[in-house]
C-alpha cells in the first residue's frame, strides 16, 4: 500500500495550486463580500479545462480521473470555497449522470459543451418541501405528444442562474403497492436554459459560499424534448442517489479544502503574532491544537482520496463516498472554528480570510446529503 | 518551422535556498521550478507555433529527475522533450554545458533555438550565447519581443532605457527574458499527456562533434570558490528631504564611511 501520489498527480495538484494562488485567491474576500458569481474565474478554468477534467477527451474533457479532479477542488476550496463548489457540482452533479446513463445522442449533445466548459451545468433534486426526504418531491413531469411537461419548483440548486443546462428529478408516475401504499417514480430529465415555461425565483442569500449561484427554478407547463428524459423513465431516483454519491465526493474534496486553507492560514499567523513577549505558536496550547487539527486533516485526506478511487474502480461507492463527506465536512467546521478561536479578534472581522472559511464550512455539513444522512448511509451498510 | 527550447530545472528559491555542509547547493531538499526565463522563451515558441505552426522540441541538461521539466514543458505544448544525462556531465560550468547541448544539438533540425537569458541559480547569462558560438549561429539576447518575418527573425532586444530592434536571418539563437510573456498554465489533459509520452533521453555517446576534455567538471575552466545565499540587508534609514538637503545629507554620509 502506497500513500503517495504519482508525478503526474502531483504535477496537477502544483497546477491547480498555482492557478488558485494567482487567479483564485485574490478575488475571494471580493466574491464573498459582494456575492457576485467568479464569471471571469469560470472563464478562465473553462481555457485550462478545469470543467472537465475528468471526462474522456472524446467528450471534450481533458481524460484525467477522479482524483485529479477531487484535487482541482480541494486546490480551489483551499483559497475560495465558492469557487470549489462551481466545479464540483458543474462536474460531478451534472457532466457525471450523463456520462452514466445518457445516450451517445445525449453526450454528444451536452458533455462535449459541458466538458469544454463551454456551458455550465446544474442539478435540481431538492424541493421546498423535500429535502433529506427526496421522496416528498412534489414536481411533476408528464408526455405529451413528442413533449415532456413539467410542472412544479426546486429550491436551493447551486450554479442556479448561471448554469446553461440542468438535470431535473421529477414524478413521471404514482403506483400502489399490494398493501395500498402509493409510491412515487421518478425520472431524471435534461433541461435547457430558455426552455419555454422555465424560470428562475429568489436568488438565495446565504451565509457563505455567497459567490455562488444558488436560486428557485420554476417550471410552469416547461416542455423540453421527449428525448432529453435522462436513463430509463421511473429510474430517476436511483439515478439522483448515484449521482449525489459522486457529487458527495466533490463536497468531500471542497470541504477538505477549507480545512486545509484554514490550517495554512493559523500556521502562518500564529508564528506572527506575539502575546506576552512570544508568538503564539510558542506556546503549547497553540501547538497542541494546530498538531490536532494536521492529524484530523490528514485523515479526512485519505477518506477523500480512497472515496476517489472507488468512484473510479467500483461500481457502488455510496459508503466510501458518506464516510469521506461526513468526516471531511466535520473537520472543515472544527477547524475553522478553532482556526477563528487561534486568530482571537482578528478571527472575528472580515478582513481576515478565517471568519469567511467558518461560514463556508457549515454548508459541507448540510447539502448534498447532511452529515445525518451520511450516518444513515454508513450505518445502513453495517447493519446490512 | 523546428524550434528547439533550452530549459532548465531550477531551485525554487521562493522556498529558501539550502547548502550542503561543503558549501554547494543542497538540490535533493529545494523545491524546483522551470527556470524563469526559460518559462517565457517556451511560452515565445509556443505563440509561434500557434501563429505559424511549427515543431516545439524541449531539451535540457541535468539529472534523471530533470524529466519532470520537460513534461511541465510538453504539458504546456511542447511537442517533444529531449534529456541529456550522463554522469560523466556532471559538475558543468557553463562552457562545458554550452558545449553539451550544442553537441545535442546537432543531432535535430532547427530554424530557432530559444534559450532563457539567464537562470536564477547560476545567473550568468552565458550558455545561450556560448551554444550559438558553438553552432557558428547569429544570437540575440535579452529578447522582449520576437517577431518572424519570412525566414528571418525580427526581435526587440531590451536595455536598461530602450530597446534595439535586429532582424536576424534563421537559423539563429534568442535568449528570452522573462518579461517577454506572461506564460502560459499547464492543463490537466496536457499533464497526463506528456506522462504518455516517453522522454528522448540522451547521454554522452549521443553528443555530436565534442571532445570529452570540454565536457563535465574536468572540462569546466571554472572552479567554484565558496556559494552562498543572499545576505539579507536591514531596512536602511529613510528620510524625506528636499534636494540641496539630499544632496547635503549623502554627500555626508559618502565622507563618513569615506567613499568619497
Amino acid at each position: 500500500m502506497d500513500f503517495s501520489l504519482d508525478k503526474k498527480h502531483e504535477m496537477a495538484r502544483s497546477l491547480f495550486r498555482e492557478f488558485a494562488e494567482n487567479e483564485v485567491k485574490p478575488l475571494a474576500q471580493e466574491v464573498d463580500e459582494t456575492e457576485e458569481f467568479p464569471m471571469e474565474t469560470v472563464k478562465k478554468m473553462q481555457k485550462l479545462g478545469f470543467m472537465g477534467i475528468p471526462v474522456p477527451k472524446e467528450y471534450g474533457g481533458q481524460g484525467c480521473d477522479t482524483l485529479t479532479y477531487v484535487m482541482c477542488v480541494e486546490e480551489l476550496s483551499k483559497v475560495c470555497a465558492t469557487t470549489g463548489v462551481v466545479v464540483s457540482a458543474h462536474t460531478s452533479l451534472c457532466i457525471d449522470p450523463i456520462m452514466t446513463y445518457g445516450t451517445e445522442e445525449q453526450k454528444q449533445k451536452y458533455v462535449k459543451p459541458l466538458a469544454s466548459g463551454e456551458k455550465l451545468g446544474a442539478f435540481a433534486l431538492t424541493e421546498p418541501g423535500a429535502g433529506t426526504d427526496a421522496q416528498g418531491a412534489q414536481t411533476k413531469a408528464v408526455l405529451d405528444g413528442n413533449e415532456w411537461v413539467l410542472n412544479g419548483s426546486k429550491c436551493f440548486i447551486t450554479n442556479g442562474k448561471v448554469a446553461d443546462v440542468y438535470i431535473v428529478i421529477a414524478i413521471t408516475s404514482v403506483t400502489t403497492d399490494k398493501r395500498g401504499r402509493k409510491k412515487k417514480n421518478f425520472s431524471a430529465f435534461i433541461v435547457d436554459k430558455g426552455a419555454p415555461g422555465f424560470s428562475f425565483g429568489t436568488k438565495e442569500k446565504k451565509m457563505g459560499i455567497r459567490g455562488s449561484s444558488t436560486y428557485e427554478l420554476i417550471f410552469e407547463d416547461c416542455r423540453i424534448p421527449k428525448e432529453n428524459l435522462l436513463g430509463t423513465e421511473g429510474k430517476g431516483f436511483p439515478i439522483a442517489m448515484h449521482t449525489l454519491d459522486g457529487g458527495r465526493i466533490g463536497i468531500a474534496s471542497q470541504a477538505l479544502g477549507i480545512a486545509e486553507g484554514a490550517l495554512d492560514r493559523a500556521i502562518a499567523y500564529t508564528k506572527e503574532r506575539k502575546q506576552f513577549g512570544r508568538s503564539i505558536a510558542q506556546q503549547q496550547n497553540t501547538q497542541f491544537k494546530l498538531a490536532d487539527m494536521a492529524a484530523r486533516i490528514e485523515a479526512a485526506q485519505l477518506l477523500v482520496y480512497k472515496a476517489a478511487m472507488a468512484k473510479a474502480t467500483q461500481r457502488v461507492y455510496s459508503v466510501e463516498a458518506a464516510k469521506a463527506k461526513l468526516f471531511a465536512a466535520e473537520t472543515a467546521m472544527a477547524v475553522t472554528t478553532e482556526v477563528v478561536q487561534l486568530f482571537g479578534g482578528y478571527g472575528y472581522i472580515r478582513e481576515y480570510d478565517v471568519e469567511r472559511m467558518m461560514r463556508d464550512a457549515k454548508i459541507t455539513e448540510i447539502y448534498e446529503g447532511t452529515s445525518e444522512v451520511q450516518r444513515m448511509v454508513i450505518s445502513g451498510a453495517l447493519l446490512k | 518551422m523546428k524550434i528547439v527550447v533550452c530549459i532548465k530545472q531550477v531551485p525554487d528559491t521562493k522556498g529558501g535556498v539550502k547548502f550542503n555542509p561543503d558549501g554547494t547547493l543542497d538540490r535533493a531538499a529545494m523545491l524546483t521550478i522551470m527556470n524563469p526565463d526559460d518559462k517565457a522563451g517556451l511560452e515565445a515558441a509556443l505563440r509561434l507555433k500557434e501563429q505559424y505552426g511549427a515543431e516545439v522540441t524541449v531539451l535540457t541538461m541535468g539529472l534523471p529527475k530533470a524529466d519532470e521539466v520537460l513534461r511541465e514543458a510538453m504539458a504546456m505544448g511542447a511537442d517533444r522533450g529531449i534529456l541529456v544525462t550522463d554522469r560523466v556531465l556532471g559538475g558543468a560550468d557553463t562552457w562545458a554545458t554550452s558545449t553539451t547541448i550544442a553537441g545535442a544539438i546537432r543531432n535535430l533540425e532547427y530554424d530557432l533555438i530559444i534559450t532563457g537569458r539567464q537562470a536564477i541559480d547560476g545567473d550568468t547569462a552565458q550558455v545561450g550565447p556560448q551554444i550559438a558560438e558553438h553552432l557558428k549561429l547569429p544570437v540575440i539576447s535579452y529578447a522582449q519581443d520576437i517577431k518572424v518575418e519570412g525566414d528571418s527573425v525580427i526581435v526587440q532586444r531590451q536595455y536598461e532605457d530602450r530597446y534595439h530592434e535586429l532582424k536576424a536571418k534563421m537559423p539563429c539563437l534568442i535568449t528570452a527574458l522573462s518579461e517577454l510573456n506572461e506564460p502560459r498554465y499547464m492543463t490537466p489533459g496536457g499533464i497526463f499527456d506528456s506522462y504518455d509520452k516517453e522522454v528522448t533521453v540522451w547521454g554522452r555517446a549521443d553528443l555530436k562533434d565534442v571532445d570529452d576534455s570540454d565536457l563535465g567538471l574536468k572540462g569546466s575552466p571554472t572552479k567554484i570558490a565558496k556559494a552562498s545565499d543572499k545576505v539579507r540587508k536591514g531596512a536602511g534609514e529613510k528620510v524625506v528631504l528636499d534636494t540641496d538637503e539630499s544632496v547635503a545629507y549623502l554627500i555626508g554620509k559618502f565622507k563618513e564611511k569615506h567613499i568619497i
